[in-house]
């Protein structure tokens, strides 16, 4: 499989002179598996740019992956080209909920008075999912959803293909009521999404003097995925979901922090940029690869 | 390789709300396992929970014998946490527990069932609550 980060902002799309280099998009990242299906996780400002590309190229069957309805991760949505491709079949997979099926939260949202179309006047042909408790299949790859701690229903994805896997927890608070090293691992927030994971693409909204101040916000400060990354022995952290107040320097500054915090020596965790390709490798102990 | 497998996560959620409140509280799993308890709830328990690791049902039920108020004796299946799980329903009794060290305790006793999803039981949270001059 390979991954491209279209969006990695969090909370609120930041263009701008400061975030250049990172990019302002929300949320939104593409994996191609390895049999060609299309794949794009979440639905923030970056699939507008990505929708582009799949207009300029197939029709076939496109996952979209929500890990919540929270507008960052879906605000693109009605600006992604395949939705008014008549002949696009487009799948969107999200968490459930009791009160009301996924088509009608998302239609609250593409609806007037806070979007000018209605969801139904969209002419792909669309397919909405709940998304099932245990692993399923997704083109080539086996897929695991599950809760995560954040406010309000979400989850986070696990992507596996032949030995490579791809962990996507971009809303993710997992040191809210417990300490890092505090709890069997069992009793840590998404911890069987993480476990050994080749690529995990994880929440680091806050340095960690900001996190005091948003405790319960849902989200984790960059010594939070640190921990969490070697918790999970993840080979390959991407800090991601990058606060919108945070410019260029002041990321470059935390992905610094975060490498004074990681214990190894190899593949010190990396911000997430716009533009960014990955290609988790096979496993064999902890080798993988993350190419920029 | 294996993985290791989560606990649900309202399950997770139940054991660090009650991790940080000083009320009594005890998290039970849908099999009625005793997965966790507080500080609070370690009186009651009389040993703390790295102590006591895990506990199925009949082995942390059988740490008391229970009765009402009346003196008459409560099954263990009619006990608020019981009722809570298999009926899915919050459940609230004062109820009198005598530890197997002889100590008599009035608790009023709250059960709320965790539910995942729209009906899937995946524990139990009750609070402990000893009435004070009983």
């Amino acid at each position: 499989m390979k991954a491209t980060i279209w969006g990695c902002r969090g909370s609120l799309a930041a263009p701008g002179p400061d975030t250049v280099h990172v990019g302002g998009n929300t949320s939104c990242v593409a994996l191609e598996l390895d049999d060609g299906t299309p794949v794009v996780l979440d639905a923030g400002t970056g699939i507008r740019l990505l929708g582009r590309e799949f207009a300029a190229s197939s029709s076939q069957p496109i996952h979209l992956c929500l890990t919540h309805l929270h507008v960052d991760h879906i605000e693109g949505l009605g600006f992604f080209a395949p939705l008014w491709n008549q002949d696009q079949e487009l799948h969107v997979w999200g968490p459930p909920s009791p009160i009301a099926s996924l088509e009608e939260r998302l239609s609250r949202y593409l609806s007037p008075p806070l979007f000018p179309v209605q969801l139904a006047e969209m002419p792909a042909t669309v397919h909405f999912h709940d998304l099932p408790e245990e692993e399923f299949e997704l083109g080539s790859a086996r897929v695991l959803a599950q809760p995560v701690a954040h406010r309000g229903p979400t989850v986070g994805f696990r992507f596996e293909e032949e030995g490579r896997s791809l962990a996507y927890i971009p809303d993710h608070e997992p040191y809210l009521g417990v300490a890092p090293g505090e709890v069997e691992p069992e009793w840590l927030s998404g911890f069987a999404l993480a476990e050994r994971v080749g690529i995990l693409l994880h929440d680091a909204q806050y340095s960690e003097g900001e996190y005091g101040s948003h405790r319960g916000f849902g989200h984790s400060s960059v010594a939070h995925a640190v921990a969490f990354a070697e918790v999970t022995a993840a080979d390959r952290l991407i800090l991601f979901h990058h606060d919108p107040s945070h410019g260029d320097e002041q990321l470059r500054s935390l992905e610094a922090r975060a490498g004074e915090l990681w214990d190894r020596s190899d593949h010190v965790p990396t911000l997430g940029v716009e533009g960014m390709q990955l290609g988790p490798s096979r496993r064999r102990d902890t080798s993988h690869s993350a190419v920029r | 390789m294996e993985r290791t497998s989560n606990r649900a996560l309202p399950l997770i959620l139940a054991r660090e709300f009650a991790a940080n409140v000083a009320t009594p509280f005890v998290v039970l799993d849908a099999d009625g396992t005793l997965v966790f308890f507080n500080e609070p709830a370690e009186e009651l328990i009389g040993q703390s929970p790295s102590e006591l690791g895990e506990l199925p049902e009949d082995e942390w039920k059988g740490r008391f014998s229970v009765e009402r108020r009346d003196g008459s004796p409560v099954a263990n299946e009619d006990t608020p946490t019981a009722i809570a799980r298999r009926e899915r329903r919050p459940a609230h009794e004062t109820l009198v527990y005598t530890s197997l060290d002889g100590i008599r305790r009035t608790i009023a006793v709250t059960a709320t069932p965790i539910l995942e999803r729209e009906d899937e039981l995946v524990g139990v949270i009750a609070l402990f609550w000893e009435v004070a001059g009983e």
